[in-house]
């Protein structure tokens, strides 16, 4: 259970659909484990702040005013007639910009309040501040903006055209990523190709995007929010507001779920510029409709894929065209190319490729981080190929892609050798040989058919499908990224009980990381009590909650904290009892020999003093890939996952009811291996999501369907029973042999339900999601 | 506009209430009472469903006018004396709760279902649950927990 794991066989698998819910006092806790989270009595008693919940004693309320057009040179902004509301404390636009007006994930390309251009519909153009949200809202309503409506880019397949409109200089290219390698003219006895097409997908966090910012004493201001990284909000804070780091203070408020929907910045610069000019505690909360225009979504793409294979379905090359449209600002797109074009050919051995991802500026909402980018949509195009190869030989679905799968030991198509286990073939078997759901009754309940209590079928029309799909994707940061986090674990007597005291500015999102950093404290530590300090700026960077990547490098910063805490503990002890360090261990806050017998306890060796360290984590470095060849180590660890769904179709009305969606997924070492599962059903949810009906529609630059009303997320009627196993393959290279969980479900999800899909409808549907009128063929 | 209503069997009465205010937004931000959430103030999430006497509702949908000298209760008052209900207790112990943000308001739902239909088969739970929205967890563990809290409030 301790330490850092070999590379052995699975230990665990798990179906934790049914494992009974353990009790809190009795558990140990320790990695291994599955403890109950520790804000979780406070999530269900509503006592947990998150940031919308937050309240300042003489704080005021700030709104958003937006542009209406996708593109437009703004000729002028009066706000005099706004600023004459009574209850109004401040109106804001780009010349209150203190610092530089640009913010930005990787490229500061995007003004905090838009100056002279706006560049999609639902850009930042003005603050108002009043003592009431309705108020604030009508003032702002009252800002005069004179725009002049210019020709917009709205279909990213002609956005590289001369004649494009460019969205910024020079041109409307964010990256083209070129992948060559091995004989780029071999031909194959067996061709297959196709064209797919990927809806524009929503993170759909529930909480909204809110925050407060206090002003303080120093000049400068503490910002509560809901984010995935504070440090890299404050790096663009500072920029925009001018101000040292020092002055600059965020903390973690409670976040309402995430999803890569938070990595980009949201009220974090306005709260901050309204606060510091009315000196007052600014409270800023987005309305759901607020909220689609006011975070990225997940890049619709276009795919052309080609696969040439031997008659017995191996594969000889693969040829791929991935257009992302990254809309307006660059936010994660040059990443998000970069993934879909590494990994964009799934988890399968090919001599021969060649790949050519593009990620476009266009006047759409701005496109960035979702869960498993990249790699989502191009495992729509990779599977339903991979589909279309077994039909042209005639083998079934999990043999084709058994026969191709990835091993370890293989090179992938960046040359990058897979030195972890890769059981592509294994996870097919399982969720192959997991048991079906029964068949059909003749008298189903209504509401386990296709169409529900809408009473639209007792049966007739109703054709029963099974797809499969399989992905891997990268974990953590990639392509030479120097990827950290960092922690400080402190160890104290505290009323005659240890407590070890964790901090680290790693977001907890709903995921359970600080369950997890509790789980590894307890282990290295011997201690019970593990308080989790809140997170904020007053430590070092955590990096990111996003890439699969916090237990894996924030549990290794944890873990190395831990190790030199109580390395100077068993230092001291060994210096007063007269032993070697080497002969000691710590456990059960008592010091302990070689063979078992307590020598002192932790509290005589601690005294009145704390033990404090803070260690940076940093994984093993990833490289730049050749930019003429694409060639290179561009990732750290990559995760494995395959999906096996079921579907009923009502195949005259399109109607499509998930039967079962069973998955299985090397995590590498569960460190909780409840929460792992909770993340595996959580993405399996949202790839299905995908595939069936989640989509912004966008048409010339307007988002039409900015609502839960007409934006679609599964509800508990939709989703069906999941069989979830669990493999343990341990990497060697990583903590505990710790593997990347969140994404890899959310990436076979979809492309498995919409193979089911195809297969009882017997349409090609080249489109996700799939609407009705793609399986009825009207 | 003055409002009086019984939140959790305390009396409130809040002043300078403008007529276009949910009762969410007065038991948020006039109250002291954030637990019921706002993650999509148009009736389509669940996330603020409390009780008007005694009728599961959301709260973004009613006027805070209509709740005058009415009786509310929010996921604040489902815990008696300190301790949590059995469907609290069971959200927690299933791993029913991730970012928890869909949490207070599933709560409600699945307390009502749970006094209406002791022993709910799956389907009937689906359906209790199907106006709540969950984003992280898939709903598997919700069902579980609401299995969990049956079988507890069956066998005391």
């Amino acid at each position: 259970m301790r330490g850092r794991s070999g590379h052995s066989g699975p230990s665990v698998s798990t179906d934790a659909g049914t494992r009974p819910a353990t009790t809190a006092t009795t558990t140990p806790g320790r990695i291994g484990d599955s403890p109950l989270r520790p804000d979780g009595t406070l999530k269900v008693t509503g006592e947990f702040a998150y940031a919308s919940d937050l309240w300042h004693d003489d704080m005021v309320w700030g709104v958003t005013l937006r542009s209406p057009h996708p593109h437009a040179r703004i000729r002028g902004i009066d706000i005099t007639e706004a600023l004459t509301v009574p209850g109004v404390t401040a109106v804001l636009t780009a010349d209150d910009v203190p610092g530089e007006n640009a913010f930005g994930l990787e490229h500061a390309d995007q003004p905090v309040l838009a100056v002279e251009f706006v560049r999609y519909e639902g850009e930042p153009v003005a603050l108002v501040a009043a003592d009431h949200p309705e108020t604030a809202r009508r003032a702002a309503a009252r800002i005069r903006v004179e725009y002049e409506v210019l020709p917009a880019v709205t279909d990213p397949r002609h956005a590289m055209d001369d004649d494009a409109p460019a969205v910024h200089r020079p041109g409307n290219l964010v990256r083209h990523l070129q992948l060559r390698r091995g004989d780029q003219s071999v031909t194959a006895p067996v061709v297959v190709s196709l064209d797919v097409e990927v809806g524009m997908q929503d993170q759909a966090f529930l909480g909204p995007e809110s925050g407060l910012a206090v002003p303080a004493e120093d000049g400068g201001v503490d910002l509560y929010v809901a984010t995935q990284w504070l440090h890299v909000d404050q790096r663009q804070m500072c920029l925009a507001l001018g101000m040292p780091p020092e002055k600059v203070r965020l903390h973690l408020a409670g976040v309402g779920g995430a999803f890569g929907g938070r990595e980009d910045l949201s009220v974090h610069v306005h709260a901050s510029l309204l606060a510091l000019r009315t000196g007052k505690p600014v409270k800023m909360s987005y309305s759901r409709e607020e909220s689609f225009f006011g975070h990225v979504h997940r890049h619709p793409a276009w795919l052309t894929y080609e696969f040439g294979a031997e008659r017995d379905g191996t594969l000889v090359y693969a040829r791929a065209r991935v257009l992302l449209d990254g809309g307006a600002y660059a936010s994660s797109t040059a990443a998000v190319v970069g993934n879909a074009g590494t990994l964009g050919l799934g988890p399968y051995r090919i001599p021969n490729v060649a790949v050519d991802a593009y990620g476009v500026f266009t006047n759409n909402p701005p496109c960035g981080a979702m869960r498993g980018f990249g790699c989502v949509q191009a495992a729509f195009a990779h599977e339903a190929l991979m589909d279309e190869l077994a039909d042209a030989v005639g083998l079934d679905p999990v043999t084709v892609r058994q026969r191709n799968g990835m091993r370890e030991g293989d090179r992938n198509i960046t040359g990058q050798l897979i030195d972890s286990a890769a059981p592509v073939a294994e996870l097919l078997q399982i969720v192959a040989d997991l048991p079906l759901p029964p068949q059909r009754d003749a008298d189903a309940d209504l509401r386990a058919l296709p169409g529900s209590v809408g009473n639209t079928t007792h049966g007739e029309g109703v054709v029963r499908g099974v797809g499969y799909a399989v992905t891997y994707k990268n974990i953590g940061f990639s392509e030479g990224f120097d990827d950290y986090s960092t922690a400080r674990v402190r160890l104290e007597m505290t009323g005659g009980e240890a407590v070890a005291t964790v901090h680290t500015a790693a977001a907890e999102v709903g995921q359970g990381l600080i369950t997890v950093e509790q789980q590894i404290c307890r282990t290295e530590l011997g201690v019970e009590r593990v308080v989790v300090h809140p997170k904020n700026t007053a430590v070092g960077s955590g990096g990111s909650t996003s890439a699969s990547r916090q237990t894996y490098v924030t549990g290794g910063a944890v873990q190395a904290a831990c190790v030199a805490v109580r390395d100077v503990v068993l230092a001291r002890a060994a210096a007063s009892l007269g032993r070697e360090v080497s002969q000691l261990r710590l456990d059960g806050e008592k010091i302990v020999g070689a063979s078992g017998e307590v020598l002192t306890g932790l509290a005589e060796v601690l005294g009145e003093d704390a033990v404090e360290e803070t260690r940076e984590y940093r994984h093993r470095p990833t490289h730049a890939i050749d930019p003429e060849t694409g060639q290179g180590d561009a990732h750290v660890q990559f995760a494995f996952s395959a999906h096996r769904a079921v579907v009923d179709v009502d195949v005259e009305l399109g109607l499509v009811k998930v039967v079962a969606l069973d998955t299985a997924q090397d995590v590498g070492k569960a460190i909780n291996p409840d929460a792992v599962v909770g993340q595996i059903h959580g993405g399996s949810a949202q790839g299905m999501g995908l595939a069936l009906m989640e989509e912004i529609v966008v048409t010339d630059g307007h988002v039409r369907n900015p609502s839960f009303t007409d934006y679609l997320i599964p509800t508990i009627l939709d989703m069906p029973p999941m069989q979830v196993k669990v493999l343990e393959y341990a990497d060697p290279h990583a903590p505990y042999g710790v593997r990347g969980v969140g994404e890899p479900p959310t990436i076979s999800s979809g492309p498995a339900v919409a193979a089911a899909v195809r297969a009882a409808c017997g349409r090609p549907l080249r489109r996700v999601p799939i609407r009705p009128e793609h399986i009825t063929g009207t | 506009m003055r409002i009086t209503t019984t939140v959790n069997g305390t009396e409130h009465e809040v002043d300078d209430v403008w007529a276009g205010e949910s009762l969410l937004y007065v038991l948020r931000e006039r109250m002291g009472l954030p637990g019921s959430k706002n993650a999509c103030e148009q009736g389509e999430c669940g996330s603020c469903t409390v009780y008007l006497d005694g009728e599961p509702v959301c709260a973004c949908l009613v006027a805070a006018g209509q709740a005058i000298g009415r009786e509310v209760t929010t996921v604040e008052g489902l815990a008696t004396e300190g301790e949590l209900h059995p469907v609290q207790e069971a959200f927690v112990e299933a791993g029913a709760v991730q970012c928890g943000f869909c949490t207070p308001g599933l709560l409600v739902a699945a307390h009502d279902l749970l006094e209406r239909v002791p022993d709910p088969s799956d389907l009937e739970i689906r359906e209790a649950l199907a106006g709540n929205l969950c984003r992280c967890t898939g709903y598997e563990k919700i069902l579980d927990a609401v299995r969990l809290a049956a079988a507890r409030q069956a066998r005391p």
